[in-house]
């Protein structure tokens, strides 16, 4: 007992120290958005610049509202829609396939398996300008077919869907299923879903929060007047720059949803991150 | 979940008195439902990343080996864009903005991660769920949300780093005006987003190696600087490759940061100091949409580079932590 809290004092003051400053700094920009968006524009130029929070951040957002160059509830409502959306399908498709890969047999199953690791792989701007001519030939351009069903599903979900269900079920309790005449799906439904809870939950929240953010697909296929919230983001800092009040109160509206999901769900993401880099 | 396994099953309906074709038919269909129904599960995924992911991307190699014009004539003209590639100064200045931005992040976020997973690693250390949350929000926060907060914080007037360099009596630095400076404001938005998460990897890196080599080592009485060096690095191997590769393969396709750094000019700068490939590509296949053959041609050249440069890095990292 003495040499452990010996060692913990020898350790500890610096690491606090250096974990200290490590989370201020990564707290700090975050802070300092919500700072400025509360502020009225010509505090801007004080000097020293400004630290705390101010009131006037009724005022800045009213300007993002009025601002009909940004579209930005527009946005929300288009962000909202489409990563839930792809969240859903991505759980869905994912448990269902990760199912059968790790529970069934089926003739080609590591080969397939193998294939769609190796999707994982493959950087996704690739079939960027292609795909943006698709969009042109199926009439999605400017829709949010177009940034929707192209990321129903995801290798990403389907592996890591995989490795947990074939930990978490026991082939027993399969059987058992069998045994009581249950059909494939039926045992997919009422005993494999409800097993793989955790992991859906965490796969379900790592894809809203990648599609929420996700930007380079949107803003090429989308126009400023149907914009996802990133986009709507993008163009109002480009027309308003100056502005500084304006943009980062519609930055903070934008990313509080997020935080607040990680402040409540934190431990379990980076549980389910942790956990995916051990395995693979 | 052993009551899921005993109540959630339906209990079969009682089978029907003219039971012998009944049952066969039920024996059939059973079969079928083996055989054929993973198949039937698996589809979704290959139907549509076969549609919207390997077809495109095939496509694009087609299409890098055309003069083509996004809503125009398309004709044949071999690995021409190609050699085209090789020298379009365009190209290369992209490409060295990339390589540049890429060392800049990097070699300064693994190494801090580095740093700051062995403190986070210490099995006396309080309020641990605290600290990996506080360092791992930086990733929740979109790409744009940074672009826009640092683009603020490297402002030249009124931002912050300008007024900080002040204090110790620097001129404001023109941040956007100059190679080296909008390299370093564009790494340190991929490094305040990155450094966290690859924390968090390396975290679990070293969490799966076991425990009794340090005890033998502390009995041996090795320094914990020398644990760190003999234990900690060579155990660390795998999980450092892959996230080497993890981010070569981000640092490539850096779009976002430098875009919005620079206003949404596609060219990165007046005088395209910040480009990078993945905004040379958009410049050639999207913003211009008659020379889309070429911009695929980038693509690929953007492929063929990421396979290189991770090859590169798993040899190296190999080589170096024997």
């Amino acid at each position: 007992m003495i040499s452990a809290s010996q060692r913990l004092w020898r350790t500890s003051p610096l690491t606090y120290v250096a974990l200290v400053l490590a989370a201020l700094m990564s707290i700090y920009p975050f802070y300092y958005m919500v700072v400025i968006g509360t502020r009225s524009l010509d505090s801007i130029n004080d000097v020293p610049p400004p630290v705390t929070p101010g009131g006037a951040f009724g005022d800045n957002f009213g300007r993002v509202l009025d601002n009909d160059a940004a579209n930005f509830l527009k946005g929300m409502m288009n962000s909202i829609i489409v990563s839930s959306v792809v969240t859903l399908s991505v759980v869905l498709t994912g448990s269902l396939a990760g199912f059968a890969f790790a529970k069934l047999k089926f003739r080609g199953q590591n080969a397939l398996l193998l294939a769609i690791i190796v999707t994982m792989m493959i950087p996704t701007q690739m079939g960027l300008i292609p795909l943006w001519g698709m969009m042109q030939d199926l009439n999605w351009y400017d829709t949010l077919y177009a940034v929707t069903v192209p990321f129903l599903v995801s290798a990403f979900g389907v592996f890591m869907m995989r490795q947990y269900a074939s930990q978490a079920i026991s082939d027993e309790l399969i059987e058992a299923g069998r045994v009581d005449g249950a059909s494939t799906f039926r045992i997919y439904w009422s005993i494999v879903l409800p097993a793989l809870r955790p992991a859906a939950g965490v796969l379900g929240l790592l894809t809203f929060m990648e599609t929420w953010n996700s930007f380079l697909w949107p803003y090429a296929i989308l126009s400023p007047e149907n914009p996802t919230l990133q986009v709507s983001l993008s163009f109002l800092s480009y027309a308003y720059y100056t502005d500084y009040s304006q943009v980062f109160a519609a930055t903070a509206v934008g990313t509080i949803p997020l935080v607040l999901v990680f402040l409540l769900f934190g431990r379990q993401i980076i549980g389910g991150i942790m956990e995916g880099a051990v395995k693979s | 979940m052993s009551l899921s396994a005993t109540t959630a099953p339906p209990s079969p309906a009682p089978p029907p008195p003219d039971a012998p074709a009944r049952r066969r038919r039920g024996y059939l269909l059973n079969r079928l439902d083996l055989k054929y129904s993973p198949y039937l599960y698996i589809a979704p995924f290959f139907l549509l990343f076969g549609v919207f992911g390997l077809y495109p991307m095939l496509r694009t190699a087609w299409m890098s080996l055309h003069d083509w014009d996004m809503i125009g004539d398309h004709t044949f003209i071999g690995l021409d864009n190609y050699s085209a590639l090789l020298s379009d100064d365009y190209f290369w200045n992209a490409l060295v903005n990339t390589f540049g931005i890429f060392a800049l992040s990097t070699i300064p976020q693994l190494l801090l991660a580095l740093f700051l997973a062995n403190l986070l690693n210490k099995t006396l250390l309080r309020a641990k769920t605290f600290f990996r949350m506080a360092i791992f929000v930086p990733n929740v926060v979109s790409v744009a949300a940074v672009a826009i907060v640092f683009g603020m914080l490297f402002q030249r007037e009124f931002g912050l780093f300008n007024w900080l360099l002040s204090l110790v009596g620097v001129d404001p630095v023109d941040w956007d005006g100059e190679r080296w400076s909008s390299w370093t404001a564009i790494a340190s938005m991929v490094n305040w987003r990155w450094t966290g998460y690859n924390t968090l990897i390396l975290l679990a890196g070293m969490q799966a190696i076991p425990k009794d080599l340090y005890e033998a080592a502390a009995i041996d009485g090795a320094s914990q600087w020398r644990q760190f060096w003999q234990i900690t690095l060579p155990m660390l191997k795998p999980t450092f490759i892959f996230v080497v590769i993890l981010s070569t393969i981000g640092g490539m396709q850096l779009f976002t940061e430098p875009l919005l750094f620079g206003n949404g000019n596609i060219i990165g700068g007046n005088q395209r100091e910040f480009q990078t490939l993945a905004m040379y590509m958009y410049e050639k296949g999207i913003t211009n949409l008659n020379t889309a053959g070429y911009g695929a041609a980038v693509a690929w050249a953007i492929f063929m580079i990421i396979v290189l440069v991770s090859l590169l890095n798993f040899l190296l990292v190999r080589r170096t932590a024997k």
